[in-house]
């Protein structure tokens, strides 16, 4: 009962109208950076920080992650209607979401869609109020091995859990850590790998780089596509969203297994995708309207949406508790708290209850409030899709220029992050995944903090990753997962595995 | 980009990732050499600055000899044509100006370039009138120096010239 105290102490805190106002200008800053191309959850985050710097942390993460609840619900409008995935979990909705839209049924679709994503971040929020402090109160005995470990943990479930060359996922991890590395070290101040560059002294920010990566990127990639888009209109009436949340109730099934499904891969690194086709195939399979699915059926909309809104909540819990975020966006998040001068992790429970329980209590409501907002403001975001790519293209490439210019008020930082966007492009074309380089280069200089002080305690001894059964076994669960596509291919030969049906749809991210 | 006559010409997929992947071995080399100046091994007080980028770098030339097999001799190699010429054109014709526009923002500042650059955007890639191009061009601009120099006071950069310095911001 100690966290519902908590929890209500975090809705006196966040209950202030200032507070309440930024939430709503949040969702509807998330939302149309959901709707517009180039614009995604992490990069709208990533431009927007340095709005917040004069804010007090609680009421900048409260507005920061509205834009976060926003983007998510944004993502499945350009998925239902257009046939475009926002993000890439939303690619599982537009199977059944885009069928419903040309079939005259948009509204019903939509709804369906923003209520499911409500319920699975609800029920991801709800685990998160009762988990985390328990997860952060565990780690405060972690010591540098266990913490290390943890960090081997999420990058080698990247190399596990992945879509796609290993090999592409380990150089794009890798090149975050090189990144990570430049500038000055940490523990002894000498400069590291500027080859004579004073500018490089700072090091690379990965703002930058996810600004230019998924901003720049995915501007050149649309661009790529030509300039049009032709999209199905949509309104939304009381009548309609009734109707349909009297279906809803129907699939409460699929629900709370979309959702299970979503928490448990929404806090390994990367698992809002893959949560959200596995979620979809599962319905498919269970479902009694299992074989109508793919040409507009409701529940193949509350499927992915609920698993994909859950996984992008649980994602929320690693970065609060142990520091360590599970999705870019989170990372991104985690970079604000950094900022603020806040210091994630275990600690942050202990030290900054009012922060901490504000931020959780303000997932609650801002859900409830970005739900509202999207149902009744559906058709002027769709209008949005509607204003011409050649005005739209040119103003995000200088919300992005804006944006990398205010991280640090450095003009090579918008080189960069040209330079960023390019790479961007070329890796996406290639099937790079882009989220670990972004979570490496975020996490680099603290993963290598807790190797060195790990190899310091054991005098450089690797062995001490197996020094007791706590560390021992998060370090051998990762190195399954590190050789998990090697080991997947041992046992292939064994017993030849069920062809996944929806290998080729899922995108790498 | 060499190419022939027809829809679907350039080079293949394959071997831009084959560049990509020299590249990415390249970048790991840069950074071992980098870290063995540093003192990438043990020295008298615990690991030295290079310890742990030398391993990464390790990793990153591993992966990169890795991708470069698989691009090259993989069965299910992709041969398919990276980028057509069309969309090629497409490409360039967003990122070259924004070069430009980058270049321009040191010189004559955020507001200016960025009012100029929507603008010929519009003007020669979206065929819209001059007036119309101007006028969504100033009122962009307006609105982000509001946001920005007014309501957050967050400075942006006005380049070496200051063109808006009669504004007094």
């Amino acid at each position: 009962m100690e966290e519902l105290n908590a929890l209500f102490q975090g809705f006196a805190v966040v209950m202030t109208p200032m507070n309440f106002l930024l939430m709503v200008v949040g969702i509807v800053l998330g939302v149309l950076i959901g709707v517009l191309p180039g614009l995604g959850g992490a990069n709208g985050v990533a431009i927007l920080l340095p709005l917040t710097f004069s804010m007090n942390p609680t009421s900048a993460i409260i507005m920061l992650s509205c834009i976060y609840w926003g983007a998510l619900f944004g993502g499945a409008i350009t998925s239902v209607l257009f046939n475009i995935p926002g993000e890439p979990w939303s690619v599982a909705t537009t199977f059944d979401g885009y069928p419903m839209a040309q079939k005259g049924h948009a509204g019903e679709a939509l709804t369906g869609a923003f209520t499911s994503s409500f319920v699975g971040a609800f029920v991801a929020v709800v685990m998160i109020t009762f988990l985390a402090p328990l997860v952060a109160k565990f780690a405060l005995k972690f010591g540098p091995p266990e913490f290390f470990s943890v960090y081997l943990l999420t990058f080698c479930s990247f190399v596990g859990m992945g879509k796609g060359s290993p090999f592409k996922i380990l150089a794009s991890m890798t090149i975050g850590f090189g990144l990570a590395a430049v500038g000055m070290d940490t523990v002894t101040g000498q400069l590291r790998l500027t080859f004579g560059f004073t500018e490089l002294m700072r090091g690379f920010d990965f703002l930058i780089a996810v600004i230019g990566l998924f901003g720049i990127g995915e501007i050149l990639l649309s661009m790529e596509e030509g300039l049009a888009f032709s999209g199905k209109s949509a309104k939304i009436d009381p009548k309609v969203v009734w109707q349909t949340w009297k279906k809803l109730p129907a699939y409460w099934a699929t629900s709370i297994r979309a959702s299970l499904i979503g928490i448990w891969m929404g806090i390994t690194p990367g698992g809002a995708t893959p949560a959200s086709f596995m979620s979809y195939g599962i319905a498919k399979k269970m479902s009694k309207n299992g074989a109508k699915f793919g040409t507009g059926e409701l529940e193949g909309v509350v499927a992915p949406e609920t698993a994909a809104h859950a996984a992008g909540t649980a994602a929320l819990l690693p970065m609060l508790a142990l520091g360590i975020p599970g999705s870019p966006t989170a990372a991104v998040l985690l970079g604000g708290l950094l900022i603020w001068g806040l210091q994630p992790g275990p600690l942050l429970f202990v030290e900054q209850k009012d922060f901490v329980w504000g931020l959780i209590a303000s997932m609650y409501l801002g859900n409830l409030v970005g739900l509202i907002v999207v149902l009744t403001t559906v058709p002027l975001f769709a209008s949005i899709l509607r204003i011409p790519f050649s005005i739209i293209a040119p103003v995000i490439i200088v919300i992005c220029a804006i944006g990398a210019y205010t991280v640090h008020n450095a003009m090579l930082d918008i080189w960069f992050m040209l330079l960023f966007g390019v790479v961007g492009y070329v890796f996406k074309k290639l099937d790079y995944p882009l989220a670990p380089l972004v979570l490496a280069l975020v996490l680099g200089d603290k993963a290598e903090d807790s190797f060195r002080q790990a190899m310091l305690v054991s005098q450089g001894e690797l062995s001490v990753m197996y020094s007791n059964a706590l560390v021992g076994s998060i370090t051998t669960l990762a190195l399954v997962l590190l050789f998990w596509p090697l080991i997947s291919k041992l046992i292939a030969l064994v017993k030849p595995p069920k062809q996944d049906e929806f290998a080729a749809e899922r995108p790498v991210d | 980009m060499e190419s022939h006559e027809g829809e679907r010409t350039g080079v293949a997929t394959n071997i831009i990732d084959a560049i990509v992947a020299i590249l990415v071995i390249i970048m790991g080399g840069t950074i071992i050499y980098g870290s063995r100046k540093l003192g990438s091994e043990w020295t008298s007080d615990g690991p030295g600055a290079g310890y742990f980028p030398f391993y990464i770098g390790l990793i990153l030339c591993i992966s990169g000899v890795g991708v470069l097999y698989q691009a090259l001799t993989g069965k299910d190699k992709n041969t398919e044509v990276f980028v057509d010429r069309e969309s090629f054109k497409r490409v360039l014709s967003v990122l070259l100006p924004a070069a430009v526009y980058v270049g321009f923002i040191q010189v004559i500042g955020i507001y200016v370039a960025s009012a100029v650059y929507i603008a010929l955007f519009m003007i020669i890639l979206g065929k819209y009138s001059w007036l119309k191009s101007v006028i969504i061009a100033l009122v962009v601009n307006a609105v982000f120096f509001m946001m920005f120099e007014v309501w957050f006071k967050v400075p942006l950069h006005k380049g070496a010239f200051d063109p808006l310095s009669f504004l007094g911001y």
